[in-house]
């Protein structure tokens, strides 16, 4: 399974300059609702890795990245294909519905 | 540590707990005392009362089976429940532990109809302080409520945030709590902002700046409770298996918040379920 947990040091290189599109969750350790998301978003890395590429993002170890991409609520999923953002969702949802954004 | 807390004494929460009892669980009913059914005047299509029933008859006939029943029922507010390995529910008086939940307080009410609400989701408007607080850090943000769960979300928010205005939208404060914060009790009119919420107008045409809203009106329902745990909700019904499970293990919904027919039937069945479901596992 591939799955990136990125920081300020790798995000150039794991998600700008990625070819597939890239999938991050934005959570953190005392988030109940990031909690429930997290087997579906192991699935995901799992089952569709030559498709996208499936990164998470701490935001208690990295803060600059949720300021960057304007995180105001936790769980956050953000779809980055060449460098810009294009989808994005909130909070707890299956997996189909996550997938929508991809 | 109980084995269930059920929240809420309707008619899907007693009848669970009467299940969940008679097969020898520690059951702990918590509710408010405020059932929808005992506003409700007279019944006339539920199985057995030739006469109709009052909804209140109805209701404090269910209480005391349960309490002949030898079930613990408790009158207190839920502002919070946590999962963890097990489940912390907080009420404003006391904490308690259990296995399972059940939730059972009802149905929402909607989401106040303020301009701006819905078109904020995420970008400022949030309905849960304890996963949201953390992205206010330093900043001016409201609470939009006037009871004990306003207080609780406010309590949350105060280590974190620069400043917390309650936001009555026109009530009055709960009675019986003071309030450490500043506390605007106008009408609002709308939130406004570009790409986030950037500031409150109220219906007197003042304005103020702000980073945040926690909404956190009235009691905090079965809905508010189970977002904040991570389980889904859907077209503001709780999603539940047939179970009654909902998608976090252990924790079980029933009666008018997973949707469907609003009637005293349904919540009867559901809560037989539910009250059966329970660590069958």
């Amino acid at each position: 399974m591939s799955l990136v947990n990125l920081n300020s040091e790798n995000f150039t290189k794991e998600v700008l300059e990625e070819q597939k599109p890239v999938l991050i969750d934005f959570w953190a350790e005392w988030c109940g609702p990031c909690r429930m998301m997290a087997p579906v978003v192991d699935e995901i890395a799992e089952n569709m890795q030559d498709s996208v590429k499936v990164c998470k993002v701490n935001i208690d170890e990295n803060q600059e990245l949720a300021e960057k991409y304007e995180v105001m609520s936790i769980p956050t999923f953000i779809v980055i294909k060449n460098g810009k953002e294009v989808g994005r969702t909130i909070g707890v949802q299956p997996k189909e519905q996550l997938l929508k954004i991809l | 540590m109980y084995d269930v807390i059920i929240v809420g004494s309707g008619p899907a929460g007693i009848t669970a707990s009467i299940y969940a009892k008679r097969r020898n669980l520690s059951v702990l009913v918590i509710s408010k005392n405020d059932s929808a059914l005992k506003k409700t005047e007279k019944i006339e299509n539920y199985y057995g009362f030739p006469n109709g029933i009052t909804g209140k008859d109805l209701y404090e006939n269910g209480i005391k089976q349960a309490q002949n029943l030898k079930i613990e029922i408790i009158e207190d507010e839920v502002v919070s429940i946590e999962y963890l390995n097990n489940f912390k529910v907080e009420t404003v008086n006391s904490n308690y532990e259990a296995k399972s939940v059940i939730l059972s307080t009802g149905t929402n009410r909607a989401v106040p109809k303020i301009n701006g609400i819905k078109e904020f989701e995420g970008k400022g408007i949030s309905y849960c302080a304890v996963c949201d607080a953390y992205f206010f850090k330093g900043k001016d943000v409201a609470v939009l409520g006037s009871g004990n769960y306003a207080i609780h979300e406010l309590e949350q928010l105060k280590p974190i945030a620069k400043s917390v205005t309650v936001l009555t939208n026109g009530d009055k404060i709960i009675e019986n709590r003071s309030i450490e914060a500043n506390v605007i009790e106008k009408p609002i009119r709308s939130f406004r902002g570009d790409s986030k919420i950037e500031e409150i107008e109220f219906a007197d045409n003042t304005k103020k700046q702000i980073s945040g809203v926690f909404i956190a009106q009235g009691t905090a329902t079965s809905n508010d409770l189970a977002r904040k745990i991570g389980a889904r909700i859907e077209n503001n019904s709780i999603i539940v298996n047939e179970n009654m499970e909902t998608t976090v293990p252990n924790l079980f919904a029933c009666g008018d918040c997973t949707g469907g027919l609003l009637q005293i039937s349904k919540a009867i069945h559901e809560g037989a379920i539910a009250g059966l479901s329970i660590l069958k596992k």
